[in-house]
């Protein structure tokens, strides 16, 4: 008996054998990893080697005006988009369960962002936004129309970027939370509404007192990993606005770790692993808050 | 008499409100659809347009009477798009096919063998859900360029075999299939591999299947790492491709052939998407994330 024990956690090891080689490799090891570089002082990424340990990357990113940009950006970012994105799609969803007609149709029109290409996608938003020489392209067509005068949203004036940049982003995650809050919806008993309504309660009442608190715990989930996701923005800013996007003012938290990693400002792992250790803390804060208040509020 | 009347005038007025409401919400539904799929319209408008009547536009027209193929040809002669896509392609299969090699078989043992340590690692494995991508990337682009694996297929794939996440719902499915099925096979002398093979494998296809697609969806899209991987052409995926013919090719102002490109590309997701959009969408809403 003992015997066969062992056999088994042999095997069973074994079965999971490329997987720990795969996570240890590229997983574990790169966290204990980024925390060490993170201390480590001017790190030379050609010889490996570096002189001292201490804060200096943390304080450095905490003073370069690049990185406060970003983070501005970022946090600018997550405040518009989250609760916007949320409520909109709480909307249409509440709309879509009311309907019958057009309702699968709808709903697989909704979804198909989620299986686009980001970057792909993003360059025909960049098209129809920018102003050019030879055309102000179409939103400014629109903006004329209404009376408004034509404004350049790729390399015009900072809220114009910043109101598209948030724009795609709620057009991205959108079919994700439209999905999620229509399935919460869908699977409300029935009864309850059928209660409701032979007491002869409102809509909106009914949308308050019920709706609302049955798929509560959707939004909430909605709203942390919409938090998480937005505070991770990157390839989105880079599919509107290049890969230079500190030149655009546009650039994000993680847009400023991969600048710091790699291509024209690179080389300074140091810097970036800091960068990516304080993200790191703030998704982790919102994230714990999120969950406190959810938990109170739910119970 | 006079409260029968009444009686039909409130009908009357909640039939306009109901009315009224349906239509309104009708209107919001479709003015969203048509936001949704606006994009998808201009790009391939766009990409029918000749290069001269696009230019000359100075106000964009909504349809085209002459539409031509010949960005498309541009498409695939200015820039080595169809090496893009095979990087693509290759990237993907590859990546999936052993993605699923692995967590088949982690998700198997952590399901059915029973060994010492497993539930401690188990729960340190879940704890690995939390880490973010971001934080891991930057040593795994520096081990990948010490490995001397830059600009090569081993360097964009490696990384992105292992998914904690996708081993978790694996074993959830593994779980479900009836302890009595494995006793009898164990009577019957059928090794832990072929019971593997023979009967967990065929039972949880359609969770396979969600994870595959998942997967395939994730690699065609991703961006970041090939990026940082790759500054070699010959080894592009298709967003970087992308990104290239954004800041270089076709000569800048050549939009009619950015979204011809821009169509190609898109194109083999949205087809998969109409043939399979149940089992995404059941995918995504039982565990994808993005946003």
């Amino acid at each position: 008996m003992k015997k066969k024990m062992q056999d088994s956690t042999l095997k069973g090891w074994l079965y999971l054998l490329p997987a720990i080689v795969f996570l240890g490799f590229f997983m574990v090891y790169p966290l204990i990893d980024v925390l060490i570089y993170s201390f480590e002082e001017g790190y030379n990424f050609a010889s490996q080697t570096y002189f001292g340990t201490g804060t200096y990357n943390y304080s450095y990113i905490l003073h370069d005006p690049y990185f406060l940009q970003a983070v501005k950006n970022t946090l600018i970012l997550v405040a518009v988009t989250v609760p916007l994105s949320t409520g909109i799609a709480l909307l249409i969803s509440v709309g879509l369960n009311s309907i019958t007609a057009l309702r699968s149709l709808l709903q697989t029109i909704y979804f198909l962002p989620y299986v686009t290409n980001t970057l792909a996608v993003g360059l025909v938003f960049m098209i129809l936004f920018k102003k050019t020489a030879y055309s102000d392209g179409l939103v400014n067509l629109l903006i004329n129309w209404f009376g408004g005068s034509s404004v350049d949203f790729i390399e015009g004036p900072y809220w114009a970027k910043m109101f598209v940049l948030c724009f795609y982003t709620i057009w991205i995650v959108m079919p994700f939370k439209i999905l999620i809050l229509t399935s919460a919806l869908a699977s409300i008993n029935q009864d309850y509404y059928h209660a409701a309504r032979v007491d002869g309660t409102s809509k909106f009442r009914i949308f308050r007192r019920i709706t609302l608190p049955m798929i509560a715990p959707m939004i909430f989930y909605l709203i942390i990993t919409g938090f998480i996701g937005a505070f991770k923005a990157y390839s989105d800013a880079v599919a509107l606005f290049g890969t230079d996007l500190n030149a655009a003012e546009m650039n994000t938290i993680v847009g400023y770790v991969y600048d710091m990693l790699y291509g024209d400002s690179g080389g300074y792992p140091s810097y970036a692993s800091a960068a990516a250790v304080i993200l790191f803390v703030i998704v982790l804060t919102i994230t714990c808050i999120n969950l406190l208040i959810s938990k109170k509020k739910i119970h | 008499m006079k409260s029968n009347l009444d009686y039909i005038k409130i009908e009357k007025e909640t039939r306009i409100r109901r009315r009224t409401v349906r239509a309104l919400t009708y209107i919001f539904l479709v003015f969203w659809a048509a936001v949704v799929l606006f994009p998808f319209y201009w790009m391939v408008l766009s990409s029918l347009k000749s290069y001269g009547a696009y230019n000359s536009e100075y106000i964009p027209k909504f349809f085209t009477l002459s539409p031509t193929l010949e960005n498309y040809a541009e498409a695939f002669t200015a820039v080595p798009l169809g090496q893009y896509f095979l990087n693509t392609i290759i990237f993907t299969a590859v990546t999936t096919a052993l993605m699923l090699a692995v967590i088949t078989l982690a998700a198997f043992a952590f399901a059915r063998l029973e060994f010492r340590g497993k539930n401690i690692f188990f729960l340190l494995f879940l704890s690995l859900m939390m880490i973010p991508n971001e934080l891991v990337v930057i040593t795994n682009f520096v081990t990948i360029t010490n490995w001397d694996m830059r600009n090569t297929f081993p360097g964009l794939i490696l990384p992105s075999v292992t998914s904690v996440f996708y081993i978790y719902l694996l074993k959830e499915n593994f779980e479900q299939i009836p302890d009595s099925l494995y006793y009898a096979a164990k009577v019957d002398g059928t090794s832990d591999w072929k019971y593997l093979w023979r009967v967990m494998i065929p039972m949880s296809r359609p969770t396979i299947i969600t994870i595959t697609i998942l997967k395939v969806i994730e690699c065609w899209n991703s961006y970041i790492w090939p990026r940082l991987i790759t500054d070699d052409e010959k080894y592009f995926l298709v967003s970087n491709g992308i990104q290239e013919i954004r800041e270089n090719g076709f000569g800048r102002e050549n939009i009619p052939a950015m979204m011809a490109a821009v169509v190609v590309i898109s194109v083999p997701l949205v087809i998969l998407f109409l043939i399979f959009h149940k089992k995404i969408m059941a995918g995504v809403s039982r565990g994808g994330t993005k946003g």
